[in-house]
């Protein structure tokens, strides 16, 4: 678990980076930092593992006041993944990923053994790309390589700094993805610092918006977030089109299924699993503008107006 | 001067061709081991604090600005070290110290800030982010900065003849004073060759130690893009039509 208890930074020039902001993220919980450029959500992100420390409040980190703790004890054991992923160009991939576990001081073989797992884990094949260098992959790669760097000692807390920034959409997406695969059940505490609304919908628990003076305007569920904007500066940051972007998290709800029709054997069909938007995408395409949803039913655009207002209503 | 070289007698004694070279490396080896205790910890340091980069550049520029043979000359002229090996010594040192004070200081800050921050993020100690990140990375800057003192010393260790120390200047100076035309051109044809060497020799340490990631491709005796010749003749044609009126 972490808490931020009324952290305030200001830089020596007197800028206020973040102000006097409280949150806990729950253990096992993936939390992200949203908001425009300059609003002090890396820096929130920095004084976790003490890169900064604030000027007053305290952090709390699995229960001890990080300001007593040694930040280079501290730092080790916590993951940290940062734009354009800053891996060390004169050694391979493998040392790489090795780093925090050498500076454990871990035995050769084991070291060996958890890079090479971990390698496979974030699909960069050991054999293959263990004894290249970082100007030998792509970004992406590269990104992967951080990952796994960043998860070498399977740390309780990971942080990542725009870790899929350097990316195209494609890659970025994927990346997401596989991310997000990772994380679901795993019981590390993610903070991921975005300014990308729909990254931290897609990967996000609870969503931190904050505001442009390092003002913290929303700590909530990405479906709250999106549904219900406490401020308008959120409501603006989310943009007009904050419910298409909740379809993509929102799940299919049985009770807002139709019954199945004899003709809608013709009808485009979906998983259960489906999100509303995969759904939204079926029936523009369908000729009906029903869906099938297995053989559990029918949705109809009505039936996703419905489901999302329900949705949020019971936010 | 081939007979000059032919004849054994200038390869043998105190005043032999390998004695004045042995001179001349000692001279050299001492002014740089004396440059490089001064100006690589401080260079490294200073860029690893991020401090004091105007003064750094400042040092750099205000040394290469000092005429060594001025220097060497005032040195001489001071009773503590006098007519000597010694006044050279000090004079190379100085004037090698801004190539390696500026590279080190640049080498280690020019450092990708990412990698820094990652290592830091990740739990290194200061001094463990100089030694397995900074330096590393910084090498082939540095390195550059050693070599290029190191060629400029050799070829300027010359001057210590002229304040009565050895080395292959020795040639060049009493051919002058003997109105020896032969003699002085052997030396300065010495010091060419030895200069040459040492470029080479550093080249191939430079590269050695570059950590093997950063070190630059084998550079091949062909050109890699040739232009297409097309190209180059459209671009000939379009030199030689006058420009539409």
């Amino acid at each position: 678990m972490i808490t931020l208890d009324s952290v305030t930074k200001v830089y020596p020039d007197g800028t206020t980076a973040v102000q006097d902001l409280s949150l806990t993220i729950p253990a096992g919980d993936v939390a992200v930092l949203v908001g425009p450029s300059g609003c002090g959500k890396t820096t929130t992100m920095r004084m976790i593992n003490r890169l900064v420390d604030p000027t007053s409040g305290r952090v709390i980190v699995a229960g001890r006041d990080t300001a007593t703790v040694d930040p280079v004890q501290l730092r080790r054991s916590i993951g940290y993944v940062i734009q354009q992923v800053g891996l060390f160009g004169h050694q391979t991939v493998r040392r790489n990923v090795a780093t925090v576990p050498i500076l454990l001081g871990w035995r050769a073989d084991r070291i060996r053994r958890r890079v090479d797992d971990l390698l496979d884990l974030v699909g960069l094949p050991p054999e293959t790309y263990g004894d290249r260098y970082p100007h030998q992959l792509s970004g992406g790669q590269r990104q992967r390589v951080g990952v796994a760097r960043a998860l070498a000692i399977d740390p309780p807390i990971l942080l990542m700094d725009e870790p899929f920034g350097a990316v195209d959409p494609i890659e970025r997406a994927r990346l997401q993805q596989e991310m997000r695969q990772l994380l679901i059940d795993g019981d590390t505490t993610v903070v991921l610092v975005t300014h990308d609304i729909d990254e931290a919908v897609r990967l996000g628990d609870r969503i931190a918006v904050m505001g442009p003076t390092g003002h913290l305007e929303q700590f909530a569920s990405p479906l709250e977030v999106l549904g219900r904007p406490a401020t308008p500066f959120v409501a603006d940051f989310v943009g007009s089109d904050r419910l298409v972007r909740l379809l993509g998290v929102t799940a299919i709800d049985v009770r807002r299924l139709q019954p199945l029709h004899p003709d809608d054997g013709s009808a485009p069909q979906l998983p259960m699993a489906a999100t509303l938007r995969e759904v939204l995408a079926a029936i523009l395409s369908s000729d009906s503008g029903r869906v099938r949803i297995g053989d559990a039913g029918v949705l109809t655009m009505a039936g996703v107006r419905e489901t999302v207002q329900a949705a949020i209503a019971g936010a | 001067m081939i007979a000059w070289f032919g004849d054994p007698s200038h390869w043998q004694g105190s005043a032999g061709i390998p004695a004045r070279l042995l001179e001349h490396g000692v001279i050299c080896l001492w002014s740089m081991a004396l440059a490089i205790t001064i100006a690589l910890p401080l260079g490294v340091w200073l860029g690893h604090v991020r401090r004091l980069g105007m003064t750094v550049t400042s040092v750099g520029n205000l040394g290469r600005a000092i005429p060594t043979f001025a220097l060497l000359i005032l040195l001489a002229s001071w009773e503590p070290i006098g007519v000597s090996d010694l006044a050279a010594i000090i004079a190379l040192a100085v004037f090698a110290i801004p190539p390696i004070l500026t590279n080190s200081y640049v080498g280690i800050r020019e450092v990708d800030a990412r990698a820094t921050d990652a290592a830091r993020g990740m739990g290194m100690t200061g001094r463990q982010v100089l030694q397995q990140v900074e330096l590393p990375l910084s090498v082939p800057v540095i390195a550059a900065g050693v070599r290029t003192a190191t060629v400029q010393v050799v070829a300027t260790a010359t001057l210590a003849a002229l304040v009565g120390g050895g080395g292959l200047g020795r040639f060049v100076v009493d051919g002058f004073g003997r109105q020896d035309p032969t003699l002085m051109f052997a030396g300065v044809l010495l010091i060419a060759i030895t200069c040459i060497a040492v470029e080479g020799a550093a080249a191939a340490l430079q590269r050695v130690i570059t950590p093997r990631a950063l070190r630059p491709p084998t550079p091949s005796l062909l050109p890699r893009h040739r232009p297409a010749p097309s190209v180059l003749w459209k671009t000939t044609a379009a030199l030689d039509t006058p420009p539409p009126r």
